[in-house]
């Protein structure tokens, strides 16, 4: 079971304390990891939030992968320990090469921040325990660089692996196959666009984020293997 | 030797460039109906020391592919303007 998550924070990260709630409030232990660590303590999950890591400069996430906390995230993933990128978060992980395909522009040039219909594609990962594919959640969201895109082959090597996460079932900015969510090989890291700790009860206009964190908090970490080590620019071509 | 190196980081072909798209359908408004293609960038300058502009040109080139450019949605074209 995990319950000690860690909750990184960037200089400018803006979501930690929503995320560390609401994994609270679920039973679990959550605390802030400071980018500057090198070591990420004893935890069970970790959850990179959203915001603007490192004032989103350059590109959104790509400073991040330097912050030397970085390393230990990226070798507790690759150990298969749960790993949840949400919003800027996924953009992190695309960047620091642990899911593959970038976040660009939304194709209406606007920042969008409302609630969204996903429906899962997949459940073969860290958030997926307890749900079944074609269930329809309500979670926000809040991005200006929200439009997933990556290589062809990337897409039907997603679409095969069943890597495929969340898809919005009213693409609002454009991702390519309409993707809201992504994993890695062996589903023990996800990315996601939508904010599942903002939908963590009915005051805020829905619970359906809560699931998604109760399965972070319960699914074990992945069996330890070397299949899937990338280095930084494998997944990201 | 010293170069300064100027980098233009473009929307790859085939990504949409929803800041550039919208710039093309402004302008005709003005009357120039005859632009076409246009695409939002940015450009990177820097100074790097090497021993000859080709290894500048190298270094840069190092850079882009590592860190300045991410290539599943970015193109970078690298120029080393003066010694």
């Amino acid at each position: 079971m995990s319950r000690r998550v860690g909750v990184i924070r960037f200089p400018g990260t803006n979501c930690e304390f929503d995320t560390v709630d609401a994994i609270n409030e679920l039973g679990g232990e959550a605390k802030v990891v400071w980018h500057g660590d090198s070591d990420l303590g004893d935890v069970d999950a970790i959850v990179i939030p959203g915001g603007f890591a490192h004032g989103d400069y350059l590109r959104c996430g790509a400073i991040a992968r330097f912050s030397p906390i970085m390393d230990a995230v990226s070798t507790f993933a690759r150990n298969g320990g749960p790993v949840l990128g949400i919003c800027n978060g996924f953009q992190v992980l695309t960047e620091a090469g642990l899911l593959p395909g970038a976040l660009q522009k939304n194709a209406g040039l606007k920042f969008l921040c409302r609630m969204e219909q996903i429906q899962f594609a997949s459940t073969a990962n860290v958030v997926g325990l307890g749900a079944s594919v074609g269930d329809l959640l309500n979670i926000p969201i809040n991005h200006f660089e929200g439009n997933y895109v990556c290589a062809k082959e990337t897409l039907k090597q997603l679409e095969e692996e069943n890597r495929i996460v969340f898809r919005y079932t009213d693409n609002p900015n454009g991702s390519i196959g309409d993707i809201a969510g992504i994993s890695n090989k062996r589903g023990n890291v996800v990315g996601m666009m939508p904010h599942p700790e903002r939908a963590t009860s009915m005051l805020l206009g829905s619970n359906d984020g809560s699931s998604l964190l109760q399965s972070l908090l319960s699914t074990e970490r992945a069996p330890s293997t070397n299949e899937n080590v990338a280095s930084t620019h494998d997944e990201r071509i | 030797m010293r170069f300064e190196v100027k980098i233009e980081v473009l929307p790859r072909e085939g990504i949409a460039n929803p800041e550039g798209s919208t710039i093309e359908r402004t302008l005709p408004a003005l009357g120039f109906e005859t632009a076409g293609d246009v695409r939002v960038g940015k450009v990177i300058r820097l100074q790097v020391e090497a021993d000859s502009t080709d290894t500048a040109r190298a270094i840069v080139e190092d850079m882009c592919d590592r860190f300045l450019c991410n290539p599943v949605i970015e193109d970078a074209i690298v120029e080393v303007l003066t010694a």
